[in-house]
């Protein structure tokens, strides 16, 4: 299981995931040794949050430059933990971090409570579509480990959770250095009822496999080996089978599906998840972008997409400005046509100047018209096919989820 | 399908990506079970025919047996094989007593010549993140400048399996689809699969190498994990890290990082 540690920089994520390797025996004993002697050599006691900090510049700076992922095992499963710093620079990170997770874990300082990048991160894993999330309220010890505090700031990051739709699986009070209700229950918050942190992880159930929907194949290449022509692609959702009826979209083009092609192996069907090949009954012209399903039950064909757009570059950009769009195995030109709403990802305030560009960091919700018609489907079905990411300049600059 | 089941499928999927945006494309192999593991998933990948050469960098310091062992599999797979040497620096004696030196020289000098000769944009590897911590900063698609240096600190966002899809001319992109994998699913896979395996990484009395590279600079771990399963068994219940047994690594925590900075992979 992927989770990822987000909140506002200092309220302690590092100390948390250090504590957290050293609490699970996940640590080497020289990586251990090595920490240990760093921070002797900056004469500080033991600080959990350097495990994290493998490079010399970032020992330096203090600041966690980009997402790490480490590993750790309870005894239910294996979790690997993608680090997202707390910097508003690399917000980018952030959000490269928070696409790969199953399940998010929001840190809080007790005493300074919610602050902007509390927000802003909540913010994101809202839009991202984040359904697992874990608020721990850090450094309890500062507040005299005071039931009155906990709830302050419980109630103040519930009540913006509900404006953007995150509902938080648990709500927990930690002290991370000492490791206070991490993997052990705190003693000196008898007045905390639930569970501890890792318990609470343990209890999530793992993403649920996507075979029993419909099918969904987006083509990734086609390959000519010996005399065969093989349609090389992952299946991102339901199954596909030898013989059966299938559909090319966009042209909604129809064959039959000759064989299920896997090296070593014979198989007569593939299910969600797996990369496979497969070959057609009919020669037809297929190409990459193209999207394989069954005849019923088709997904959208559309040149008009309405979506939340995260903008993460330096450079703006702006409406009516052609650039490149991906979607899945789809790569379309396209323009914004209108942004309806621009808000602040941290005060959620709506923005209302410049409404004709997007800056670093800003969340729009807009018209996008691609120049060639693309197949989508509703984020909440099919994900894959419901986020895209616009790329300008060579690099990914912008993610968004499609609004049905 | 199950864990490795879908390892191996994301690393396929990327694979599949990098050639498909990147045709001037190579897969670095350096015997070791990771490149091995790589090899075997590109030969999925496209169905037994691996449409771009596969390079080996051979600093004339590798193990005899991992020459042996190259050519016969590569033989047997019908492998475009390219091996690159910088025959000026074997020919002038470079050698490891100044490691730094030697790694440089053997090693990346010789990857950049290959490179160039061929004139390959894009580079397949085998690293993971879980090896060492400067890796964990990797991205799947990692762009490198002329003179292989990597900017950690300005990477792209890379989101949703959408990778880097174009470059500039300057550019030079390493991909790394086993980046998700840890040292043990590895073993595991390699077992599943029954990939072979050079035998320099079982137990003969009672010491093995876990990580391989040049015979001078690769010392064997304590070890009595003779086959696969032994070995699995030793990751499981071991908490001491892979490299250990790399000069490389030991000479300085910061070695590692100037390689890096220096374009060696
Ligand atoms: N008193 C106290 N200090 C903590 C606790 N957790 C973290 N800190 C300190 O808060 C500072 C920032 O923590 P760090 O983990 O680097 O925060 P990050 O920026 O979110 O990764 C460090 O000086 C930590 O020692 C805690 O539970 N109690």
């Amino acid at each position: 299981m992927n989770i990822v540690f987000v909140g506002h920089v200092d309220h302690g994520k590092s100390t948390l995931i250090g504590r957290l390797l050293y609490d699970t025996g996940s640590l080497p004993p020289d990586k251990i040794e090595e920490v240990r002697k760093t921070c002797e050599m900056l004469g500080k006691e033991m600080e959990f949050g350097f495990i994290l900090d493998h490079l010399q510049e970032e020992r330096e700076q203090g600041i966690t430059i980009d997402t790490c992922q480490i590993f750790f095992k309870t005894e239910k499963r294996d979790y690997v933990i993608i680090d997202a710093p707390g910097h508003v620079e690399f917000i980018k990170n952030m959000i490269t971090g928070a696409s790969q997770a199953d399940a998010a874990i929001l840190i809080i300082d007790a005493k300074e409570g919610v602050k902007e990048q509390t927000k802003r991160h909540a913010y994101i894993l809202g839009m991202l579509g984040m359904k697992k999330v874990i608020v721990l309220i850090n450094k309890m010890d500062l507040v005299d480990y005071k039931q009155e505090r906990f709830n302050e700031v419980k109630q103040e990051i519930t009540e913006f959770l509900k404006k953007i739709n995150v509902e938080p699986s648990y709500i927990i009070p930690i002290v991370a250095k000492d490791g206070d209700n991490i993997a052990k229950k705190s003693e000196k918050m008898d007045w905390y009822k639930g569970e501890t942190f890792l318990n609470c992880l343990d209890s999530f159930s793992l993403p649920e496999k996507k075979k029993n929907k419909l099918l969904r194949f987006p083509v990734q290449d086609v390959y000519k080996v010996d005399d065969k022509r093989i349609i090389a692609g992952r299946i991102e959702s339901g199954t596909i089978k030898q013989g059966e009826e299938i559909v090319v979209l966009p042209e909604k083009t129809k064959t039959k599906v000759n064989s299920v092609e896997k090296l070593f192996q014979d198989p007569t069907h593939a299910e969600a998840g797996e990369s496979i090949g497969i070959t057609t009954e009919d020669p037809l012209f297929i190409e990459r972008g193209n999207i394989i399903c069954h005849p019923d039950n088709l997904p959208e064909v559309t040149s008009t997409i309405k979506a939340n757009v995260f903008w993460m570059s330096k450079q703006d950009f702006n409406i009516n400005e052609i650039i490149t769009m991906k979607i899945s195995t789809q790569e379309v030109s396209a323009k914004i046509e209108k942004i309806e709403k621009k808000i602040n990802s941290s005060t959620l305030e709506e923005i209302n100047e410049e409404k004709d560009k997007l800056k670093n960091n800003e969340v729009g919700t807009m018209i996008i018209k691609t120049l060639s018609p693309v197949v989508i489907d509703d984020f909440n079905y099919v994900p894959e096919l419901g986020r895209f990411v616009f790329e300008k300049d060579m690099i990914t600059s912008a993610g968004g989820i499609i609004a049905f | 399908m199950d864990y490795l089941d879908e390892l191996e499928s994301k690393s396929i999927y990327i694979i599949r990506e990098a050639y498909k945006q990147f045709h001037d494309i190579a897969m670095l192999w350096s015997i070791g079970k990771d490149s091995s593991t790589l090899l075997w998933l590109c030969r999925k990948a496209f169905f037994g025919k691996i449409p771009f050469p596969v390079v080996h960098i051979d600093t004339g310091y590798k193990f005899k047996k991992m020459t042996e062992w190259r050519d016969s599999y590569s033989k047997e797979w019908n492998l475009n094989l390219i091996v690159g040497r910088n025959e000026e620096a074997i020919k002038a004696g470079i050698g490891p007593k100044n490691k730094l030196a030697c790694c440089n020289a053997l090693k990346t000098e010789a990857l950049k010549q290959t490179i160039n000769k061929h004139k390959f944009r894009a580079l397949l590897l085998g690293i993971r993140r879980d090896e060492h911590g400067i890796r964990s900063k990797e991205r799947y698609f990692s762009p490198r400048n002329q003179e292989f240096k990597w900017n950690y600190k300005d990477q792209p966002p890379e989101l949703w399996d959408q990778f880097k899809s174009r470059q500039s001319d300057e550019e030079h992109i390493r991909v790394h689809p086993l980046l998700h994998w840890k040292e043990v699913d590895i073993w595991e896979y390699i077992k599943r699969e029954n990939i072979p395996i050079i035998d320099l990484y079982f137990a003969k009395n009672k010491k093995r190498y876990r990580s391989i590279g040049c015979e001078c600079c690769c010392s064997p771990i304590e070890s009595d994990a003779d086959d696969i399963n032994k070995i699995i068994h030793e990751l499981k219940t071991t908490n001491t890290s892979e490299r250990a047994g790399r000069a490389q690594d030991k000479e300085s925590v910061y070695t590692m990082q100037k390689l890096r900075s220096l374009g060696y992979m």
